[in-house]
């Protein structure tokens, strides 16, 4: 039987970039359409993102998903590939305000969209509240699904902002609470191998005032 | 993944021409499950048409009363809307009841209804699967089977329906309003949407092959107390062992609706008739032609306990 190709290999990755380059200044009908190249070439498309506030015009083969956009031609690392399946969250990101998994989207699919990661979040020197709150409460042990970690942070307390209820929301017809119970259900699509969920639970709390 | 070329469809019936002239093509939307089977490569199209620029995205008042539940809501936001929340909150909760939030953010109404099984046999591509392969056979049965179907099955495929908003939809009489390639539309009643496997597992639905949901729609409010009820081996982000949609009215008459059990959202008239004695009879009723294997025997009895416990919820 064969064994499912689960990602593009590098050597893909360089085919398909040769094939962008020799196609980069072919003529076009329309930005961001799809384009076919000659026989033999693998099909792509020019696509158009705002990340972290900068405008990027790529052309990606089609398979291209948001994550390996991010992380292989924007070299913004930052975004992490954990199971590459949607089960894990580690590649969370937020799009257009709302936190999706990047690898279960293409980037052709998000043509015009604008896109935050962590690196979009804060700096080092001037981190974002959360990144601030996981330091201080040691909400990690390696570190890697953190990223995903604190971009679904950012998207379930603007979610319960915005009234969208949850699993355990106790009455549907009034505002959601800002409880330990609900920031947990919330937060179940981003999976910590190391079980730092306590610590993570306090972090994200404490940038909202919830007693845990 | 297989090498796909790509178009943005500019109206449903142009999406469904795209789709009829190449046998390899295939409707994406959110792309949550289309894309996870693409990586597998259980599913390989060749073409891709994108139909989220169509403007199927709206929630609106139906002239009977009922909502009118554009294809490509998303799970979230018809969660949250607030008419659902009131009066089909059966909906709302069973929604909230599947996924992640970051899938729901992206996965839409109509996807939610075409997502296939997660027989880990359909997913590994090393296994027979009748559903994956016709013909191939089914490791299944016989197989591990723990989480599958204790009822509708056959002996080609014993799948579950994975989703937890069809078994509301299932409780609600929702209809499905499609559009062919030449224009045609045409409304399947929720009930006759999903197939049972018999000996063409391969088929999940009602749909012919040009056919693309513009929206799914529901009747008036049922009125009456909304439960979903789900039961899982994680308190969060897992598939239902079982799970019961019920709407219960003050009289104690109502209908339910089971998930997890069946390979579609599993009710039968005659439980619902048999609602006011209780749960062991609608159970009775609903399981009268399963067939459990030894891993899934469970599901018979945690059915009924489940039921028995959305009624006392619904009571309470």
């Amino acid at each position: 039987m064969d064994k499912p190709d689960l990602s593009l290999s590098r050597r893909d990755l360089l085919i398909a970039s040769a094939a962008s380059a020799a196609w980069a200044s072919a003529p076009t009908e329309a930005a961001a359409s799809p384009v076919s190249g000659p026989p033999g070439t693998v099909p792509s498309s020019r696509v158009s993102l705002e990340v972290n506030g900068t405008a990027h015009a790529l052309e990606l083969d089609n398979r291209t998903t948001l994550l390996d956009a991010l992380r292989e031609h924007l070299h913004l690392t930052g975004t992490k590939k954990g199971c590459d399946h949607g089960q894990c969250g580690a590649c969370t990101v937020l799009v257009n305000g709302e936190r999706i998994n990047a690898c279960l989207t293409l980037v052709v699919m998000n043509d015009g969209a604008k896109v935050t990661t962590i690196e979009g979040l804060g700096t080092p020197s001037r981190m974002h509240p959360l990144q601030a709150a996981f330091v201080k409460h040691d909400g990690y042990q390696c570190g890697y699904c953190t990223p995903g970690q604190i971009c679904s942070a950012v998207g379930a307390l603007d979610e319960i902002r915005r009234g969208v209820p949850s699993h355990v929301t106790a009455d549907l017809n009034a505002k959601p609470m800002l409880s330990a119970e609900e920031l947990r259900e919330r937060m179940s699509g981003n999976l910590c191998r190391c079980g730092a969920y306590s610590n993570i639970l306090d972090a994200i709390s404490e940038t909202e005032g919830v007693r845990t | 993944m297989k090498p796909f070329t790509y178009e943005r469809a500019r109206s449903p019936a142009e999406a469904a021409a795209a789709v009829t002239r190449d046998p390899a093509a295939k409707f994406i939307a959110g792309g949550t499950n289309l894309l996870d089977l693409m990586k597998l490569q259980i599913e390989a199209p060749a073409h891709l048409v994108d139909v989220n620029g169509l403007a199927l995205d709206r929630i609106e008042a139906t002239s009977d009363g009922g909502l009118r539940i554009g294809a490509l809501v998303r799970n979230t936001a018809l969660a949250s809307d607030e008419r659902v929340r009131r009066d089909y909150a059966v909906l709302s909760r069973a929604l909230m009841a599947g996924a992640s939030g970051q899938l729901r953010n992206r996965a839409t109404t109509a996807g939610n209804l075409l997502q296939r099984t997660r027989c880990p046999y359909f997913y590994d591509t090393d296994q027979q699967c009748n559903k994956r392969k016709p013909g191939s056979g089914c490791s299944a049965i016989g197989g591990y089977s723990r989480q599958l179907a204790v009822v509708g099955g056959s002996q080609a495929c014993i799948a579950t329906h994975p989703s937890d908003m069809a078994v509301a939809m299932r409780v609600l009489d929702a209809n499905v309003e499609t559009v062919r390639s030449d224009g045609r539309t045409r409304v399947i009643p929720i009930a006759d949407f999903h197939r049972l496997p018999g000996d063409t597992p391969h088929i999940d639905t009602a749909l012919g092959r040009d056919e693309l949901i513009t929206a799914v729609t529901l009747p008036r409010p049922p009125g009456g107390t909304q439960v979903y009820r789900k039961v899982r081996d994680r308190s969060s982000y897992a598939f239902a062992l079982v799970s019961v949609a019920a709407i219960v009215q003050r009289d104690g008459t109502g209908r339910l609706a089971l998930g997890g059990v069946a390979p579609k959202p599993w009710r039968d008239p005659a439980a619902d008739a048999a609602l006011r004695e209780g749960a062991k009879a609608a159970t009775t009723r609903l399981m009268a032609q399963a067939k459990p294997t030894q891993d899934n025997a469970f599901k018979v009895a945690l059915a009924e306990r489940t039921i028995a416990a959305a009624l006392l919820q619904a009571r309470s």
